[in-house]
């Protein structure tokens, strides 16, 4: 058991060692300083933006990035369905996977779009290597460089100056591939596919095992896709079964490299913003709000899977390694429980255990990291998320100091905190709306019609408090774009995919208008320089302002329907 | 998109037939013979092998998932009960509070290559009956292919369920 808390220890610090300098580099990509790469990538980025005629020195304001943001996510949009609908036709479909019908291809381009990855279909029997490759890998890159050349604009905007002009988004957003994301998925991809991760264009294989059965293996291009998947904070598996898939993560070295890989993106983000705005100090006081709240999460769920289940140790059998349902041996309940809260904390969604079998208790530490969806976050949006909260922060704290509230030398002013304050309503609003809805449904034991094969109990895969787990949790990960799922509900329908599809496509724009408008709007308005009576937002006090605000939200939004469901099952097990 | 689409994979696939089979997975044969994937968990029923873990796919490596079943459900605990029931017929020297609960649960992939030390050695006494070979040879063989941790600091000890039975049947 030692090994196991060892080996979560040494990924976290692995993460931030690596974090920091990677922090350094990003802001220098994104202030146009020089960096080692220009060689490389000065010539491909010349080149691109000469066959697509874009003049990336153009200078943009706040409502141009936007609509050239959302008119490019659209054309990306077109293009997944197109091969979704038709990859049954498609070249690069060696096991003869059949094309998606209408309502699964829009949830699953919606969601890949939206870095969110809600895989309602298996990577096995759902789609063939070229969607694989082409679509899901390609819109992997796109979708974590979105979020990221997103959070370029916030930075832009809220470096010391009065100004309209914050960048060109093409500049942004191709630098955040070529520079950041396909340079470090070379390095991973290279590592995990000499560790056991299959990179191969065949299809499946057949063998006879010892015993003498035949039995058939899928394969494919998986290490390059798995490298992306975690590095863009994306998380959909190339396999149905995610990254419990022995050709997904082979060992616990490559659940190291996977682990460390997703977080470290999100890490340096943070980093990123001290950096550019040289302010170190903000940095690290946001980073160690963000831990105390990632800790307050995770600290439980690893003691409550090392415990095991209650109702196992009724049965009166040994759990010499803790609650092992929907667990690998090789990567032990620390690692997965680790793992589970910290891809749902930054909007990943990857798995490397199945939640759905998780502890109650666990269940609920997941649940609420998405429903918080600030404590480091995705690809660049994890920081928007977090502005938002640092933006009622500094207004609420204003208001009780009885003075005009500022944010790095601008003042924010009603139009703003309006933004914020819907912004961060909407979250919860989306979650709970979608969990009424299927849970009426559920209760009254619908006929659905066209929109499900059958009743509405029908989708569950468990009943009772653990029911309502499922479905809430199924719209939580699709507000918070993160993308995991407790997989016992059956979502494969044009119910689940066209209400979970709304819901990614509101919650994954409205939280990146939202921060690059407020951000806009501050950008435009006159620096007051610091004075004694400046609300300083580097300090302890208001880190404690911060995540009070953030732990108050979350509290007063979600706590009844976490009392409904995991809470509920927790204390009949316990009993 | 011909950059990410093509030449990303296409350099990773150039790279990946330097690693061990080609990027192809790695394959373990015996006697010229593949007999499976180094990670793709097998199924083993017979009493003289070492038994993986229950499977919610059946170690049909065309699909992979768990069973997703909530800790509550009763369902799910009357499977569990059936299990270990089946268990201990199999081996009844091993009082039921030895059984390890990793024997009796689904893994998340329903593939999973590996068992605990703790798992092997409790099917120990089994497979010496089956085989007609003493204890104490089997156990030191278990011994010897327990999976160190990473580094000998992170991570679980393990034990490939296939490897082990193939030295299992080399042994004389």
């Amino acid at each position: 058991m030692n090994t196991e808390i060892l080996g979560i220890l040494a990924m976290f610090v692995a993460t931030l060692i690596v974090a920091v300098p990677l922090g350094k580099y990003i802001a220098r990509v994104y202030a146009g300083e020089k960096t080692f790469l220009d060689p490389l990538c000065n010539p491909v980025e010349k080149f691109v933006f000469r066959i697509c005629s874009i003049d990336a020195t153009l200078e943009m304001n706040w409502k141009k990035h936007l609509t050239t943001l959302l008119g490019i996510n659209f054309i990306w949009f077109l293009l997944s369905m197109f091969i979704l609908l038709n990859q049954g036709w498609l070249p690069l479909n060696p096991d003869n996977n059949p094309s998606m019908s209408p309502d699964l291809a829009f949830n699953t381009a919606i969601s890949f779009i939206v870095n969110c990855n809600l895989q309602h279909y298996s990577g096995e029997t759902g789609v063939s290597y070229l969607t694989q490759l082409t679509c899901l890998m390609y819109l992997h890159f796109v979708s974590a460089a979105t979020g990221m050349a997103a959070c370029a604009i916030v930075f832009n905007a809220l470096s010391r100056r009065q100004t309209q002009k914050l960048g060109n988004f093409y500049n942004y957003f191709l630098k955040s591939c070529t520079r950041i994301l396909l340079p470090l998925s070379f390095l991973v991809s290279v590592i995990l596919s000499f560790n056991g991760i299959p990179m191969t264009f065949n299809g499946k294989d057949t063998v006879t095992t010892l015993e003498g059965n035949s039995v058939q293996i899928s394969r494919g291009p998986a290490a390059a896709f798995v490298a992306i998947k975690h590095l863009g904070t994306n998380g959909g598996g190339f396999f149905g079964a995610n990254s419990t898939h022995p050709f997904e993560n082979p060992s616990y070295f490559t659940n190291m490299v996977e682990m460390i890989s997703q977080m470290i993106i999100p890490f340096a983000f943070i980093f990123a913003l001290g950096y550019y705005l040289k302010r170190r100090k903000l940095a690290w006081t946001n980073f160690g709000v963000m831990t105390a709240g990632f800790l307050c999460l995770v600290i439980p769920t690893i003691f409550s899977e090392i415990n095991g289940s209650p109702t196992i140790q009724h049965l009166g059998i040994a759990q010499p390694t803790g609650s092992m349902e929907g667990k690998e041996t090789r990567f032990g309940t620390v690692a997965s429980a680790y793992w589970s809260i910290a891809t749902t904390v930054i909007s990943t969604g990857s798995v490397n255990s199945m939640h759905d079998s998780s502890m109650p208790l666990s269940g609920a530490m997941q649940l609420l990291s998405m429903m918080i969806n600030a404590f480091y976050g995705g690809c660049g949006v994890g920081i928007l998320n977090y502005f938002i909260f640092i933006v009622l922060a500094v207004f609420i704290s204003g208001l009780m100091v009885g003075r005009t509230p500022e944010f790095l030398g601008k003042k924010i002013e009603a139009r703003e905190v309006k933004i914020a304050a819907v912004i961060a309503i909407f979250h919860p609003f989306l979650i709970l709306v979608g969990a009424a809805l299927s849970s009426y449904l559920t209760a009254k034991d619908a006929q659905m019609g066209w929109w499900f094969n059958g009743n509405a109990t029908g989708w569950l895969n468990n009943s009772g408090y653990h029911g309502f787990s499922e479905m809430l949790y199924e719209y939580t990960s699709a507000s918070a774009n993160n993308g995991s799922g407790f997989e016992g509900l059956v979502d494969n329908n044009p119910f689940w995919n066209i209400t979970t599809g709304i819901i990614l496509l509101l919650s994954r724009y409205l939280p990146i208008i939202g921060p690059v408008a407020i951000a806009g709007l501050l950008a435009g308005k006159k620096y007051i320089p610091e004075s004694a009576g400046t609300l300083k937002t580097d300090t302890s006090t208001f880190a404690i302002m911060t995540f009070a605000v953030i732990a108050i939200i979350a509290a007063l939004s979600f706590f009844p329907a976490l009392a409904l469901g995991p809470l509920a099952e927790y204390f009949t097990l316990s009993k | 998109m011909v950059l990410f689409a093509v030449i990303y994979p296409l350099i990773i696939t150039v790279v990946a037939q330097f690693s061990p089979n080609r990027g192809k997975g790695e394959i373990i044969l015996t006697r010229g013979k593949v007999v499976g994937y180094k990670t793709i968990g097998q199924s083993f029923t017979d009493n003289k092998y070492f038994w993986s873990r229950p499977s919610a796919v059946g170690y049909n490596a065309t699909t992979s998932g768990g069973s997703n079943k909530g800790p509550a459900n009763a369902e799910y605990l009357t499977t569990l009960q059936a299990r270990i029931d089946t268990f201990m017929v199999h081996n009844p020297s091993i009082p039921e509070s030895q059984i390890t609960a990793e024997m009796v649960t689904a893994s998340g992939s329903g593939l999973d290559p590996d068992i605990s030390p703790e798992s092997a050695k409790i099917q120990i006494k089994r497979i010496a009956d089956a085989r007609n070979i003493p204890e104490d040879k089997i156990l030191s063989l278990v011994e010897s292919q327990i999976k160190k941790p990473v580094l000998g600091l992170f991570g679980p000890e393990t034990i490939n369920v296939l490897e082990l039975n193939i030295r299992l049947d080399e042994l004389k």
